[in-house]
């Protein structure tokens, strides 16, 4: 198991967020976390990407128990994480952003002078470009000159660049058209068979059944499913995500209370 | 939407080749669509600057033959641009980072101010002295920087109100020190520096020519200047891509008041004395030059080359302007327009490119 984390409890103030969620994500595999809004996707995810503590539960990183302190520190693990709003800087070419913090610098003295090693950076990161099969072409023109898709493909490549082990991606597809989605969704699968996991967080269930290998659907603060997307249905999806479906496929529990390792 | 994404699921679903395809469509794309560097670097701001610069030195060049186009003027021009300039490389990368700095005339002030003071308590006229005045100089820009840097950093206080404070507040520290008066009493040795000329032009122009050098290369080649950059463009994303923004952020502050400083002694050595009510307009002139040059008011984008062009557009136009015996009022509003003609320029570029 790649990312395992049980019986994770959050609350802010009064407001119990996350009420003992389980959570499972293997290698080479896509793991779509669905939700209605509210559901607790975004704290799960901020919880397992180290951007915020849990009060309760454990996470498990190559079945070794971790407490995950920051995002840095997460991303030493080899987790790394694409937020909805990219992150991307603007006036910099799509060079310049996947090496944002991370610059190559020169051999030798002027490496030392800090001077920057652009041709290298340039040929790597055309390099995931293409290996990665994305329509990122100009790397002269700045990033706020690119498509949606293409802006999407940057961030998303930047992190499998540097992800070892698993990419956590937040709703990649939500302001996209149809055709960049398409495109976005070619990448997430090709990340996945490259042997990265991610973690697809998303609203668009048609979108999910496509691209993903499991999905897990929380709702109210609590997994209540975990199906595999093959041989499932939107309507199963929806189901589960508002509750009129009560009966639980598998492995999901109505009663969060116990802490149930016996299950697995 | 589900009908429309089952072309999405379909090549999804089927193994993808990643090495062969991608390949073979990134072929014909990259040539036509990576421009080459010199068309890149035409179609810049710092280029269309550099003509309208160009075209204000032939103009005036046409218009006086016999007084603008000689060495001796020319080295008036670069003199006069020199001190100023050196405050631009600074300011050219507070604002590359997204922030702004009014204070550096109000700086300069108080670092001349200091260095004089400290010069004429030790006394004497030799190199000893001087050296002494230089360090103090050169410390005291520092410590201003360092105030605004902190205030901005830590206290959260916006760069234009804290660095318009500061602008107040060295000002009226400099009038404290020297009781409101110039201080002429400036070292020989200093003295004798602003009349040599290496090489035909002052140590003003040598120093101010290092200092854009060493800066122009700094923010274009290396990982400060990249940082720098990534601040300025997107505060948030230079966060978590691990960058400690905050004291990079207060490094440019600091930076810039010890240019501040060096101008500071520079115009102290121009002068012989401490000019006080000489620089009220300094930080808007230096300003106004960095932005002319192609810097981005809201971050993210410059250059030092741009900043030299741009600091030489006002300078030209007022020795221009002398040297036709028009009122040197005239200047004022010759570099008012062109800022703001070059700014509308700019955003138009900007938004077309958004709207791309």
């Amino acid at each position: 198991m790649l990312l395992e984390a049980r019986g994770v409890h959050k609350a802010y103030g009064h407001v119990q967020v996350l009420h003992g969620v389980d959570f499972e994500a293997e290698a080479g595999e896509v793991t779509a976390l669905i939700g209605d809004n509210g559901a607790g996707k975004s704290t799960l995810v901020k919880i397992l990407s180290g951007a915020l503590a849990p009060d309760a539960g454990e996470l498990g990183l190559h079945g070794r128990r971790v407490r995950l302190t920051s995002p840095e520190h997460a991303r030493s693990l080899g987790v790394e994480t694409v937020y909805q709003d990219l992150a991307l800087a603007p006036e910099l070419g799509p060079a310049e952003n996947v090496f944002a913090g991370r610059e190559l610098l020169r051999p030798g003295l002027l490496g030392r002078l800090g001077v920057l090693d652009k041709k290298t950076m340039r040929a790597r990161a055309q390099e995931a470009f293409t290996s990665m099969g994305t329509d990122v072409k100009d790397l002269d023109a700045a990033v706020a000159a690119l498509s949606g898709g293409q802006r999407q493909s940057v961030a998303i490549c930047r992190a499998v660049m540097w992800a070892k082990d698993l990419v956590f991606l937040d709703e990649p597809t939500a302001a996209l058209g149809v055709r960049q989605t398409g495109k976005v969704l070619e990448l997430v699968r090709r990340v996945a068979d490259s042997g990265v996991g991610v973690v697809l967080i998303s609203h668009n269930m048609t979108e999910v059944l496509e691209v993903a290998d499991t999905v897990q659907v929380l709702r109210l603060g609590r997994r209540v499913a975990k199906l595999p997307a093959r041989g499932t249905t939107v309507a199963d999806l929806v189901g589960a995500m508002t509750g009129a479906l009560d009966t639980p496929v598998t492995d999901a529990r109505d009663d969060d209370r116990t802490d149930d390792r016996a299950a697995r | 939407m589900s009908a429309t994404t089952g072309g999405g699921a379909a090549a999804a679903g089927a193994p993808p080749p990643p090495a062969q395809t991608p390949r073979q469509d990134a072929g014909p794309g990259v040539p036509s669509s990576s421009r080459p560097a010199w068309r890149r670097a035409l179609s810049s701001s710092p280029a269309y600057m550099a003509v309208v610069l160009l075209v204000l030195v032939a103009l005036f060049s046409l218009l006086a033959p016999d007084t603008f186009p000689t060495a001796a003027n020319g080295r008036n021009v670069l003199t006069d641009v020199a001190v100023l300039l050196v405050m631009a490389v600074g300011t050219t990368y507070v604002l590359v980072a997204g922030g702004f700095d009014l204070s550096q005339g109000s700086v300069l002030v108080f670092s001349g101010v200091a260095a004089a003071k400290t010069m004429e308590a030790l006394g004497g006229q030799g190199a000893g002295t001087v050296l002494v005045g230089i360090a103090v100089g050169l410390l005291a820009g520092t410590a201003w920087g360092a105030v605004n840097g902190l205030v901005i950093t830590k206290l959260g206080v916006p760069a234009l109100i804290t660095t318009l404070g500061s602008t107040g507040a060295a000002l009226g520290a400099a009038q404290l020190l020297s009781n409101g008066t110039d201080v002429r009493t400036v070292p020989d040795a200093l003295i004798s520096v602003a009349v040599q000329r290496p090489l035909t032009l002052s140590w003003l122009v040598w120093v101010a020519a290092l200092v854009a050098l060493v800066g122009g290369l700094v923010l274009a080649t290396t990982r400060y200047g990249r940082h720098t950059q990534l601040i300025g463009s997107n505060a948030e994303s230079a966060r978590r891509a691990g960058i400690a923004v905050d004291r990079h952020t207060a490094s440019l502050y600091v930076l810039n008041g010890a240019l501040a400083g060096l101008a500071g002694l520079m115009s102290l050595t121009r002068f012989a004395t401490t000019t006080i009510s000489g620089h009220t307009t300094d930080g808007l002139q230096v300003i106004t030059g960095v932005v002319l040059g192609g810097t981005s008011l809201f971050g993210g984008a410059g250059t030092v080359i741009g900043t030299v062009i741009g600091m030489f557009i006002p300078g030209v136009l007022n020795n221009g302007f002398v040297v036709l015996n028009v009122q040197a009022f005239w200047q004022q509003v010759a570099v008012g327009v062109v800022l703001v003609v070059a700014v509308y320029v700019d955003q138009l570029k900007r938004r077309r490119r958004n709207a791309a």
